[in-house]
This record gives structure tokens, sequence and C-alpha cells, in this order.
């Protein structure tokens, strides 16, 4: 039986640590966030009134973006929580990528932290602007979606709690980190697969190795999709989430 | 890291017997798992394409609702994935 060792998702996952508590996903994070707002800082310091072009027409563009991405889901009393989702995206967006960058190779969203911190934070959001908007009112609107019969009341209720308060949260987070962590795993193992069978010196395992190298090829390049796909559902989901904690519940709330 | 390709030594212990348990049960708690969800993002993303084929102008609508049932689906595969992360690895 041939074997292949794999190591273990501590060595895959983590590097020494440089400070304590501070290692490369920290760096990797804090680089998201410097270079995130200084492309933002930069063009915003250029003339408006010109016709924009470099940086200026990139940070336009994906403005627009999450603009369209606002309008589609919350509507136009939406358009005040631009920035929030800007930042969301850029943020998400920024730590996915170092996923498939040669030297790093470590996507930043692959540790439970960020995704869950952010996931909170989301929490925290939209049951806020859901006690602003409908005060108290919220809580009955959480609960019983319009024109439940009062027998079915307790059963939606507790679906509508645990759905609403508990699996949000808790599915947003895990969409992130699994997909991204999924994707490094992938990476991992096909380039152990083709470095074994490269090395190992013999005629049919090089000829073999191209298989699971023109996989790894296929996989990054899949990655490069996977990663800005999730920071748009990660805002697209936080975006529905608000707009379902502002509405008056015309209609039901997305369900899991 | 040292990855080698080679003869694995059959020496089972109690230890061995339930890593190896936990392996097996990492490798089927995936593979269920992406059955259902699987159907699900195919039927979604069929049923999306076809709208979209009938009304070209909706499609940008129809995209953003996509998207969201394939998030949604898609979360039960990958509780699936973590499930199989903490057993096997």
């Amino acid at each position: 039986m041939l074997g292949l060792e794999f190591p273990e998702i501590n060595e895959v996952i983590r590097w020494v640590d440089l400070w304590p508590t501070f290692n490369k996903i920290a760096i990797i994070a804090v680089a998201a966030t410097v270079i995130g707002s200084s492309l933002f800082i930069i063009a915003g310091n250029r003339d408006p009134l010109q016709a924009p072009r470099g940086v200026r027409n990139l940070v336009e563009i994906i403005i627009e973006f999450i603009e369209g991405i606002i309008m589609e889901t919350i509507g136009k009393d939406g358009l005040k929580w631009t920035p929030m989702m800007l930042s969301f995206f850029i943020f998400i967006y920024l730590c996915n990528v170092p996923g498939i960058i040669p030297i790093i190779y470590m996507p930043a969203t692959a540790r439970m932290a960020i995704p869950l911190f952010l996931a909170v934070l989301v929490w925290f959001i939209y049951n806020g602007v859901g006690f602003k908007e409908q005060k108290l009112g919220y809580l009955t609107h959480m609960l019983w979606p319009p024109g439940v019969p009062v027998a079915m009341k307790p059963l939606v209720g507790l679906i509508e709690f645990v759905s609403n308060i508990l699996l949000r949260p808790f599915a947003l987070a895990i969409r992130l980190f699994a997909n991204m962590l999924a994707g490094h795993m992938l990476l991992v193992t096909f380039a152990i697969l083709t470095e074994e069978l490269v090395s190992s010196g013999n005629i049919f395992g090089i000829i073999l190795g191209v298989l699971p190298f023109g996989m790894l090829m296929f996989i990054t390049a899949f990655e490069v999709l996977v990663g800005f796909l999730q920071a748009y559902i990660f805002t697209i989901l936080a975006c529905v989430f608000i707009g379902s904690s502002m509405a008056s519940h015309d209609e039901p709330a997305e369900a899991h | 890291m040292e990855a080698t390709i080679g003869l694995v030594a059959a020496a089972a212990t109690a230890d061995d017997l339930k890593a190896a348990n936990a392996a097996i049960g990492a490798g089927f708690a995936y593979g269920l798992a992406a059955i259902g969800p699987g159907i699900g993002i195919g039927y979604v993303a069929g049923k999306a394409i076809e709208a979209m084929a009938r009304q070209p102008e909706a499609a940008g609508m129809v995209r953003t609702t996509m998207f969201l049932g394939i998030a949604f689906t898609e979360a039960l595969a990958l509780i699936g994935f973590v499930v199989f992360i903490l057993l096997g690895l």
C-alpha cells in the first residue's frame, strides 16, 4: 500500500509566532487593512473634477459595484451602508488573495478568528438596525412572519429564533472560513503530490506528476474566482440581513 | 515536514484503531455531506440559467438570487468539510 504522509493541520495553517500572538495571519490582515485604506485615501485625494483614471478609476468601479449590490438587496434606504459594506468587501478580498500569491500562500480568512469576528460584527449590526428601525416590534417581527396561524406560533417562533439569532452568524462565519480552508488544503494536497511524484526518481512518477501539477494550476485559477466570490457573498448576505431587519416584513425573512 | 511514499507498517494498537476509524468516519462524513448540496447547487444553477435564457434582461437580479441560494446550500457541504477536518487530521 502506498501511503502519502500529510503534514499536521497545525503545520499547514500556522507559522512561528513572530511576537506573542502576532503571527503571519495577523501580518496579512494588517497588510490588507493598510493596502485597502491607502488605496482609498490616494483615490480620495485626486481631483474629483477631472476624468478619473488609474487608482481612482478602480476605486470608483468597486464603489459602484457595492452600490449595485445594496440597491438590489436593501434598496435606496440602504445606501448609507455603502462604506461599511465596502470595508467588508475590500478587507475580505485582500485577506483571501494571499492564498494564491507565491511565497505568502495563506488566506488570512482560513483561520476562524477573522471570519468569526466579522460575522459577529454583522450580527450586532443587523440586530441593532432592527431595534433602531422597528423598536421593540423587531422582536415579534423577527419571530413571526405576518400571516402565521396562532396554533403554529410556538413552532415557527422557535425555528425563526434559532435561524435568525444562532444559525445566521454561524453559517456566515463557517462559509467564509471553510471555503478558504478547503481551497488552501487542496493546494497543499496537490503540491505535495506533485513534489513527491517528481522527486521519487521513478520515470513513471515523473510522467504521472504532470497530472497533479495540471490540477494545481487549475485550482490556483479557481481560487482566484473563489476569493472574489466569497467576499461578494459575505457582502451580499450582510446586506440581506440588514435589509430584512430594516423592512417591516412584507416578505418572509431569508432562512437557512 | 517530510512527506514520503513508502510502505506503511501495520501495527495496530488501540490508538491506531481509533485513528483509523476516525479517518474512515471523516471520509464518509465529507462524502455524504457533499451529495445533497451537490444536487441542490446543480438544481439552483440550472434553474437560474434557464431563467436567464428566458429573460436576459433580468439576468442581474437572477444572478444575485442564485448566489444567495448557492451560498445557503453550500453551507451544509462546508459544515461537512469542517467535520472532516476535525475528525481526520
